[in-house]
């Protein structure tokens, strides 16, 4: 317990520390959605059919984006060694970096969407469903990045690679979280789609820490 | 059994016999088939000859989830029993269960303009097999990306198995969600509900898609240890004569090309 509290705190200070992470994540994210009243004409009824779509989309980029730095720092220079020969097993010290890597990145996006709704003309209770989905869906998006992430850990263009690994598999969080607000406005539903997310975010859970474990042992092989 | 074939020497020399006659026997099973599916089979009441495109699209589905377990299978057997010849396998595998999706989604679609009216839409059993076939492209991206290719077979076959999770979703997708793709017709609890007429071209067609994709696998497998066998005779060219003379003879006894 106290290696796992302490390895979650250490990528916690770290990503505190390097603050421009966090920034830049929430950076991208708003500018990501601003784009779409660019391109799409800003009339008001359009964006507030698209926008807990184009939120949704544009948080799963920023989350893809940050999702490098989970791994990579510590595998270059022999952390990720040291932990996998420690007490602590592996599947929980990724347990403890998802979550670190959750604070600092899912967590800000949640807290940003709120702000971001209002600029896609959402209306009230939509809001209030948009980030409640954001903040159940994210530790799913965090789990989910890291089996990418150490699956392309040393790979040639991994940028790439980790894209074409993560999108696919990011699908089903977009399907019920952009659906979990669609479905608030129509008036009906909306809880069933909320359960189904925190399904999803609670089966990761379980699942993407052995698989990330799994995939770190065959990159330190 | 699955140790006796982990010799890559037997291995080359039980391919090299059983390709000519898989491929003579494929080359067979699909003409008749063809000719039965395109010419001799009966036309739907009420789609016509377009049903045709049927015994193409239905088939190669088929491929393109089998050939999807197969790799996972194959993977499995990879991590778990570190089998030489099964990681092999499943990266032959994948661009060959690859085309079969690319093969089905296209086929659908060109199935789609005329009965549905819309080259593609987003229901549930589209979405989930083009998810599919990104999974087939992110395997064989990931298993290339690596300069050492253990590194990237390893990886892979994680992949590979974390997107199992896929297939069942595939599968049920039509029971589950009200779709516009027609639910199961014939892999369905109660028996197939399609005319023995029609249900016989398409297993026949079945059959020979499985066997188009053995002889290709085994092609593919066969070209993958030369390879190798090429690299490790080309990176021991450059090492010592007296040591490369002693190299090049265990080598070639290990692999030899009948």
């Amino acid at each position: 317990m106290t290696a796992f509290l302490g390895l979650f705190r250490r990528d916690l200070s770290l990503a505190l520390r390097h603050g421009g992470d966090t920034g830049l994540v929430i950076g991208f994210f708003v500018l990501a959605v601003i784009l779409f009243p660019f391109g799409v004409g800003p009339e008001p009824e359009l964006l507030q059919r698209i926008g807990a779509g184009v939120v949704w989309v544009a948080a799963l980029l920023a989350a893809l984006l940050s999702l490098d730095r989970l791994f990579e720092a510590d595998y270059r220079d022999g952390e990720l060694d040291l932990l996998a020969l420690s007490n602590l097993p592996l599947e929980l010290a990724v347990l403890a970096k998802c979550a670190a890597h959750w604070v600092g990145t899912g967590l800000p996006l949640a807290l940003t969407s709120p702000f971001l709704a209002l600029l896609v003309n959402l209306d009230r209770s939509a809001i209030g469903m948009l980030f409640a989905s954001l903040l159940i869906g994210t530790p799913s998006l965090s789990l989910i990045g890291s089996v990418g992430a150490a699956l392309s850990l040393g790979a040639r263009r991994q940028g790439v690679v980790l894209s074409l690994l993560v999108l696919p598999l990011y699908i089903p969080p977009l399907i019920f979280g952009a659906g979990a607000v669609e479905a608030s406005e129509a008036g009906n539903g909306a809880r069933a789609y909320l359960l189904i997310l925190g399904a999803m975010s609670l089966a990761a859970l379980a699942f993407c820490p052995w698989a990330s474990a799994a995939a770190l042992r065959q990159a330190l092989e | 059994m699955i140790n006796w074939l982990a010799n890559p020497a037997r291995f080359m020399r039980l391919s090299a016999k059983a390709v000519p006659w898989c491929g003579w026997t494929t080359a067979v099973v699909l003409a008749v088939g063809l000719f039965w599916s395109l010419v001799l089979a009966p036309p739907d009441y009420q789609q016509g000859d377009t049903v045709r495109i049927m015994y193409v699209h239905v088939p190669a589905a088929w491929m393109a989830l089998s050939i999807y377990l197969f790799v996972a299978a194959a993977s499995a057997v990879a991590l778990v029993w570190r089998h030489p010849l099964a990681e092999v396998a499943a990266r032959a595998a994948a661009p060959i269960g690859a085309a079969f999706t690319f093969v089905c989604l296209a086929t659908g679609s060109l199935w789609g303009r005329p009965m549905w009216g819309a080259w593609w839409v987003w229901d549930a059993r589209l979405t989930s097999v083009l998810v599919l076939f990104f999974l087939y492209l992110g395997y064989i991206a990931l298993a290339s990306a690596f300069d050492d290719p253990a590194r990237g077979g390893r990886a892979g076959a994680v992949l590979a198995l974390v997107g199992v999770v896929n297939l069942p979703i595939i599968k049920f997708s039509v029971d589950w969600w009200n779709t516009l793709h027609q639910p199961a017709s014939v892999m369905r609890i109660g028996g197939p509900r399609i005319a023995l007429s029609m249900l016989a071209p398409l297993l026949m067609m079945a059959v020979g898609f499985s066997l188009l994709f053995v002889v290709l696998l085994l092609l593919r497998m066969r070209t993958s240890l030369n390879e190798r066998r090429a690299m490790a005779l080309r990176l021991n060219a450059d090492a010592a004569p007296a040591w490369r003379a002693g190299r090049e003879r265990v080598i070639s006894a290990q692999i030899s090309v009948p």
